[in-house]
């Protein structure tokens, strides 16, 4: 028989755990931020880590936003001509990628890419001793290799995200122009009416959370990861998952600071 | 006397219930080299990584130059361990640097050198254990193991430390790369006068190493003397141990 007091007795282990784990990841961030103010600084692991963040994710990030924009522009059209509503298309496609699509698609995309890959690269340096290798030769870890992380992210995801805007709105436009035969000037000062200041702050802004939630799940996982390969594996997995859900929550929490009144 | 460069007492570390290091008093005099033996398993590499700060001893206290380390805040800390080169068992080596870079990393780090110069050092040290210069352009997985190894030593002298830990610098070594390894660390310690800890299963090479040696047989230090007495030292577990013997007091168990 099951008793209902092992049930309780599960949700508040379940509690205690998530409040003791994200304790931990919070005192991990601040401590690697605070690495940010106190010199040494490590120009090259931040440019290393920049370069993975911003360059080699642009292939995928590009691609992910044609294709997002492109289609809402089909999805809007073949949903509004039916009230003669065509003429909106073009805000909403600029609306729904600056504000939401570029960047949370962005960020799910990179945390697949750069956060496995930082959990994996961070994870085999921990099973293997180069953690502990490291603070033998005068070296802090956190400072050596999370802070540069964490930084990196919160400066080139916002990057990224301002290229896969203009991208978003160009797929958009294609569709718009050469398949459901829209003016291309008009189409284009429509985007341009619609669009605001809070529209692009926001959405960068939302760019620069979820970098740093990448980055700090991708170190988190790989630093404290134990156990070998599987382990490795299994942080990896972790970062991912974790930095996934993080963004799609933050970005709830962002849209309604920036866009709910 | 002076105080020891290393005065261990009381240390003690349990992995859950599996206690690994048992009240362990253990003293290193300045600018000798102390050996421990010990079977596989039995808490060796856990000691020197609680030395070192990398693990957190349960109870006990580590002396180094007379002040607690154990009870340092952090930044002291760090100035301790900044004069500590460690060989690790395993070379933990940075995969994602070149080998000179590898073997120049502390002499970066605490600003010693410029690239340029730290280079033309790494590359000498890099000769003094066996290894041509133009390995260090190479990657450390294109090494095979033995070579890490070397390459982790250079490492760890690189910076000329005052102390030196090793955790079995010559395992995997062919004999002649072996006595080759154990003369430059009775080097470093002689001429540097650094003060070394070598973890060893090598017979011969703790006998050329140590000073001074221990033996380390569930979680407590059973026997310590001077390394020339290893092989007759008359404690019945020594005995077996060094001589490798199957039947004695020590029982092949089953590690947990
Ligand atoms: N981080 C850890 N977590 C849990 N148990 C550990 C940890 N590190 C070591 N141990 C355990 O402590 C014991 C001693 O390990 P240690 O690595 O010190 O052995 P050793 O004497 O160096 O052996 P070897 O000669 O094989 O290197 C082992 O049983 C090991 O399982
Ligand atoms: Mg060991």
């Amino acid at each position: 028989m099951i008793d209902p007091l092992d049930a309780v007795a599960a949700v508040g282990r379940g509690t205690i755990g998530a409040v003791r784990s994200t304790g931990a990841v919070a005192l991990f961030g601040a401590t690697g931020l605070s690495h940010l103010l106190r010199p040494p600084f490590y120009g090259r692991m931040f440019l290393l880590a920049f370069i993975e963040f911003s360059y080699f994710s642009l292939p995928v990030v590009a691609l992910t936003a044609v294709f997002s924009g492109a289609v809402i522009a089909l999805q809007s059209y073949t949903g509004f001509s039916r009230f003669g509503a065509e003429s909106a298309i073009a805000g909403i496609v600029v609306l729904s990628v600056v504000r939401e699509l570029g960047p949370v698609l962005a960020g799910l995309m990179v945390a697949g890419r750069v956060g496995a890959a930082m959990a994996a690269e961070l994870g085999t340096m921990r099973v293997t001793d180069q953690i502990d290798a490291l603070g033998t030769l005068s070296t802090n870890p956190m400072k050596y290799l999370v802070a540069p992380r964490l930084l990196a992210g919160v400066i080139a995801v916002p990057l990224l995200v301002a290229v896969a805007d203009v991208l978003g709105v160009a797929g958009g436009f294609l569709v718009s122009t050469v398949k459901l035969g829209f003016n291309p000037s008009g189409y284009l000062t429509s985007t341009f009416n619609i669009l605001t200041t809070t529209d692009v702050v926001a959405g960068l802004v939302k760019a620069a959370a979820f970098g740093f939630l990448i980055a700090l799940m991708g170190c988190y996982h790989g630093y404290n990861s134990k156990g070998g390969a599987q382990g490795v594996g299994a942080a990896t997995t972790s970062a991912v998952v974790a930095a996934s859900i993080l963004i799609l929550a933050f970005d709830y929490v962002l849209t309604e600071l920036f866009f709910a009144r | 006397m002076s105080d020891p460069k290393i005065r261990i007492r009381g240390l003690t570390k349990a992995f859950g219930d599996k206690t690994v290091l048992d009240g362990i008093d253990l003293d290193v005099e300045a600018g000798t080299s102390m050996v421990v033996i010990g079977g596989s398993g039995s808490g060796k590499s856990v000691l020197l990584k609680c030395i070192l700060g990398l693990i957190e001893p349960d109870a006990g206290s580590i002396a180094i130059d007379g002040r607690d380390v154990l009870r340092l805040p952090r930044q002291e800390r760090e100035q301790v361990n900044a004069r500590i080169g460690m060989l690790f068992q395993a070379g933990a080596l940075f995969d994602s640097l070149t080998v000179w870079e590898n073997v120049a990393f502390g002499l970066l780090a605490q600003h010693k050198a410029n690239r340029f110069e730290a280079r033309g050092r790494a590359g000498a040290i890099l000769a003094q254990v066996g290894l041509d210069p133009s390995v260090g352009d190479l990657s450390p997985a294109e090494l095979s193991g033995g070579m890490q190894k070397r390459v982790g030593l250079a490492r760890a002298i690189a910076a000329q430390p005052e102390i030196l830990f090793f955790d079995e610098p010559t395992t995997g070594l062919d004999p002649i790369m072996g006595a080759v390894i154990d003369g430059l660390i009775v080097d470093c310690v002689k001429r540097l006068g650094s003060t070394a800890i070598a973890i060893t299963h090598d017979m011969a090479s703790a006998t050329r190493i140590g000073d001074r040696a221990a033996m380390l047989f569930r979680g407590k230090l059973v026997w310590q003397g001077p390394a020339a007495e290893l092989l007759d030292s008359g404690n019945p577990l020594v005995d077996q141990f060094t001589h490798g013997r199957r039947e004695g007091p020590i029982q092949m168990e089953l590690r947990r």
